[in-house]
């Protein structure tokens, strides 16, 4: 494999991978620091990109700095390889840095993500690169950044655990379902941005590096390879994963976090895997949901 | 080769594509700290700048990163080379440095003097590139700590005896302090912040 960037159309190509090499100095820095102190948020010269902020401007940033050639990218959408968010970033960088795609988790070396952590264990070589929205979990509960910085200086989060108490004051139960806070290491308290709380135990010593991306807000930051990834709760309201009545509809998985689908107007509806990989990948080994062994039987 | 002559050779010859790499070296490196990293490319710096050494400087610093320079580079084309190649302005602040490049056998003192950032924003620390003896023989170290599955052991030759307890001090501020690399001709090690030596 070529490692020139095709330059057949002129003076006018993109450097490799879009971002031009200062761009990707300043973001590789802020990434090492940011490995250096997990779930601290560096702040980084955010870059204005050829999408609009709220469609992962920072992940594809984090991914245009640590990609070469010799990458296999997949980027999944709420757990999908096949929504418009996906197909478009897959897209963008097969165009500016010419590297292999898959949508086969195993495959892959770099993971972007929206709002997902694939079912398959990542394993020890693979990065996952999370599109972040709002970086700071304290934002919605102090909005000056002055305050919340001194927050996280001061290891002071007795506002996380109110909120977290109040929810249950209110609700019963801890309500959040995703953006779920967690503590990285011991130290900072941090949004997993917003992936369902069912995948906050993927992220506890994964053999895999997690980098996260917020474009708009300016920041990265880090979880390393195995590192305790703890998410807050109460002794007598341990965190809980959401739980499925039903396996997938279509592999017949359990332990799987599943979306809905509407299938009519009279109220059919059915629970598929959200991890579309995952779901084919079952399929092809033979699993069959019960929808799909209806519909086999049909035929 | 005059001074002039060695400050202006060598480079990346591929310089996004090998920027790339060893930046994924030091990536790999500071997410599993104790691992060895190997640099696989020719930069033709001056001595007795490492191999490794250089490669961090020409896919790191810029103008916007500050250097520091052991007094034992003065004598060699070292400053220009890294001027030249990265546009990096040389300092004697140590305070003032996000890069530091050091030579374990001229002695090692405290990191206190370089910028250990601040309880707000603990990033603004200077990243200390210390070059050693030998990496893969000598002492051994027990690392542990975030990217470290149980413990890693790594041998170092021509770190100093007191490296440990100028470490555990480092160790101690945290989330503030310095991050240090160890350089041996090729090779490099990464020590985050978070990596406690046993």
């Amino acid at each position: 494999m070529s490692l020139e960037v095709p330059s057949d159309q002129g003076l006018a190509t993109y450097n490799f991978a879009y971002l031009d090499e200062q761009t990707k100095r300043m973001i590789r820095r802020a990434i090492l620091k940011a490995i250096a102190i997990p779930g601290y948020q560096v702040p980084f010269a955010s870059r204005e990109m050829p999408m609009p902020y709220g469609w992962g401007t920072g992940g594809v940033q984090v991914t245009a700095s640590i990609i070469g050639p010799k990458d296999v990218l997949k980027v999944i959408d709420q757990g999908a390889d096949d929504t418009t968010n996906a197909v478009s970033i897959r897209a963008f960088f097969q165009k500016v840095a010419s590297v292999a795609v898959t949508t086969h988790t195993k495959d892959a070396t770099v993971i972007q993500t929206r709002h997902r952590i694939p079912e398959q264990t990542l394993s020890e070589g693979q990065v996952l690169v999370y599109q972040v929205p709002i970086p700071e979990p304290l934002r919605f509960l102090e909005p000056r950044e002055t305050e919340t910085r001194k927050m996280h200086a001061l290891e002071e989060y007795g506002l996380m655990h109110v909120k977290l108490y109040e929810d249950i004051a209110h609700n019963g139960r801890i309500s959040k379902t995703y953006a779920y806070p967690v503590k990285v290491a011991g130290r900072y308290v941090m949004d997993p941005s917003p992936t369902p709380k069912f995948d906050n135990p993927k992220m506890h010593m994964s053999d895999a590096l997690q980098l996260f991306g917020a474009g708009r807000e300016k920041r990265i930051y880090a979880i390393p390879p195995h590192t305790e990834v703890v998410s807050l709760d109460f002794e007598d309201h341990p965190f809980e994963i959401q739980r499925f009545d039903k396996p997938c509809a279509l592999c017949g998985a359990e332990d799987v976090y599943l979306d809905e689908v509407i299938l009519d107007d009279r109220g059919g509806r059915m629970f598929v895997c959200s991890d579309t990989d995952h779901c084919e990948e079952r399929r092809d080994q033979g699993h069959a949901g019960e929808l799909l062994a209806r519909q086999e039987a049909a035929e | 080769m005059s001074m002039n002559a060695k400050a202006l050779s060598g480079g990346f010859a591929q310089p996004v594509f090998d920027a790339q790499a060893v930046f994924r070296l030091l990536m790999d490196g500071m997410s599993r700290p104790g691992t060895h990293q190997t640099v696989g490319t020719e930069i033709g710096q001056p001595s007795p700048l490492g191999e490794a050494a250089g490669a961090i400087a020409l896919a790191l610093c810029d103008a916007d990163t500050p250097v520091w320079l052991q007094s034992s580079f003065a004598k060699s084309a070292v400053a220009d080379w890294i001027a030249f190649h990265t546009g990096a302005a040389a300092t004697q602040d140590k305070s003032e440095a996000k890069f530091a490049f050091k030579q374990a056998g001229a002695g090692l003192c405290s990191f206190d003097l370089f910028s250990l950032g601040t309880q707000e924003y603990p990033d603004r620390s200077t990243t200390i590139i210390i070059e050693v003896a030998a990496i893969g023989e000598g002492r051994s170290l027990v690392l542990s700590g975030p990217g470290i599955k149980d413990s890693a052991t790594i041998k170092v030759t021509g770190l100093p005896e007191y490296f440990e307890e100028i470490w555990r001090g480092n160790r101690a501020l945290f989330p503030r302090g310095v991050d240090v690399i160890l350089t041996a001709g090729r090779t490099l090690v990464c020590l985050p912040r978070t990596t406690t030596i046993a």
